[in-house]
């Protein structure tokens, strides 16, 4: 089987995209992740109670054209829907997600996943019409950069589902 | 004391301040004291104070003031240790405190007449802590909360004006006042 994401290679992505700031309540799936980027100086780290907080604080940072990212667990995501409709989709606010998808199966497609909120995580995104892509094995994390760009180009919502606990 | 009342001293005193409000605080702020920095963009009760934190992390020389509700509040009472962990020193955070939903009908929210919003405050680590429920303090206070350090709260005890404002929800939801307020925070 492929190895996981790299935790340093997503953190070197965000860099590349020069995002900022990074909201998060912890989640086991980007646990390694988390852990670099509140050690790194280069970031600013907002621990949140709650993963709606995040979604307005991401939002509101694009207003001085400070990037930021949202790391939160998929049902943090679910648990957000009214804010991220009502402050980052109606008001076409740029949004970076990452979610991780805990407990997904190795080797197994989200929405095919035996864990039911694994499996809602997709078609919630794409009822929302929020862009995806699935960061599953090494190598996916190149990805990332330009997709952060493209949720600031488009002032968008975009969500990076993480598939597998990142090394 | 009655809500506008008490904008309208706030009013009288601002110059350059961010401010956050929503729903019928916001039609109230917005006739009261129109302003491309007004911050009326937010549809989710409850997201105001981590709105105006992400604003005041945003723009760290300018004063940002949110004016919160009680029944907002409480939907994400954890956004106050959020705000207070963070610390942003420029940033005032209101929370009008009526006792009901007023939006939806007058209905009273939970505990009204037992909770403590400036004790959840004060324990949350909000440093400088105000409860206020008589205009003539009210108007000796806003100055100083002006140049205070945050980040405050100030638990204002009011009641809603015997008439509503007008409400003007395409003008709270604008694009082009989205726009605006973004070419007036970036260029002043």
């Amino acid at each position: 089987m492929s190895e996981p994401p790299s935790a340093e290679a997503i953190v070197e992505q965000l860099k590349q995209a020069r995002v900022e700031f990074v909201a998060s309540v912890p989640d086991k799936m980007t646990a390694r992740l988390t852990e670099l980027i509140e050690r790194d100086s280069s970031f600013r780290f907002i621990p949140l109670c709650k993963e709606d907080e995040g979604v307005s604080i991401c939002s509101a940072l694009s207003f001085a054209d400070r990037r930021a990212v949202l790391i939160i667990q998929h049902t943090g995501f679910m648990d957000s829907i009214n804010s991220i409709q009502g402050v980052a989709t109606d008001f076409r606010q740029p949004l970076v997600m990452i979610i991780g998808l805990l407990n997904k199966e190795p080797g197994i497609k989200p929405r095919e996943s035996k864990r039911v909120g694994v499996s809602l995580t997709e078609p919630l995104l794409e009822v929302l019409k929020i862009p995806h892509v699935l960061v599953d094995v090494r190598g996916d994390e190149t990805r990332i950069a330009r997709l952060v760009e493209e949720a600031y180009s488009t002032s968008n919502p975009i969500a990076i589902l993480i598939g597998r606990e990142v090394v | 004391m009655l809500r506008p009342e008490c904008l309208r001293v706030l009013a009288a005193h601002r110059t350059d301040e961010i401010v956050v409000s929503i729903f019928r605080a916001a039609f109230e702020w917005m006739a009261l004291s129109p302003s491309d920095l007004n911050f009326t963009f937010v549809k989710a009760m409850g997201q105001i104070a981590p709105y105006g934190l992400g604003l005041a992390l945003a723009f760290p020389k300018r004063r940002v003031i949110v004016i919160d509700g009680d029944g907002g509040l409480l939907m994400n009472l954890g956004c106050l240790v959020t705000v207070a962990n963070a610390g942003p020193r420029n940033l005032i955070h209101l929370t009008c405190n009526n006792g009901i939903y007023e939006t939806t009908g007058g209905q009273a929210i939970p505990a009204s007449e037992r909770i403590s919003f400036s004790g959840l405050a004060r324990a949350a680590g909000y440093p400088i802590v105000y409860e206020v429920d008589d205009l003539g303090e009210w108007e000796i206070l806003v100055p100083r909360l002006l140049s205070a350090e945050g980040p405050v709260f100030v638990n204002l005890i009011v009641a809603p004006p015997p008439e509503p404002y007008p409400e003007d929800w395409g003008a709270a939801y604008s694009r082009e006042r989205q726009k605006s307020f973004k070419q007036a925070v970036m260029s002043r």
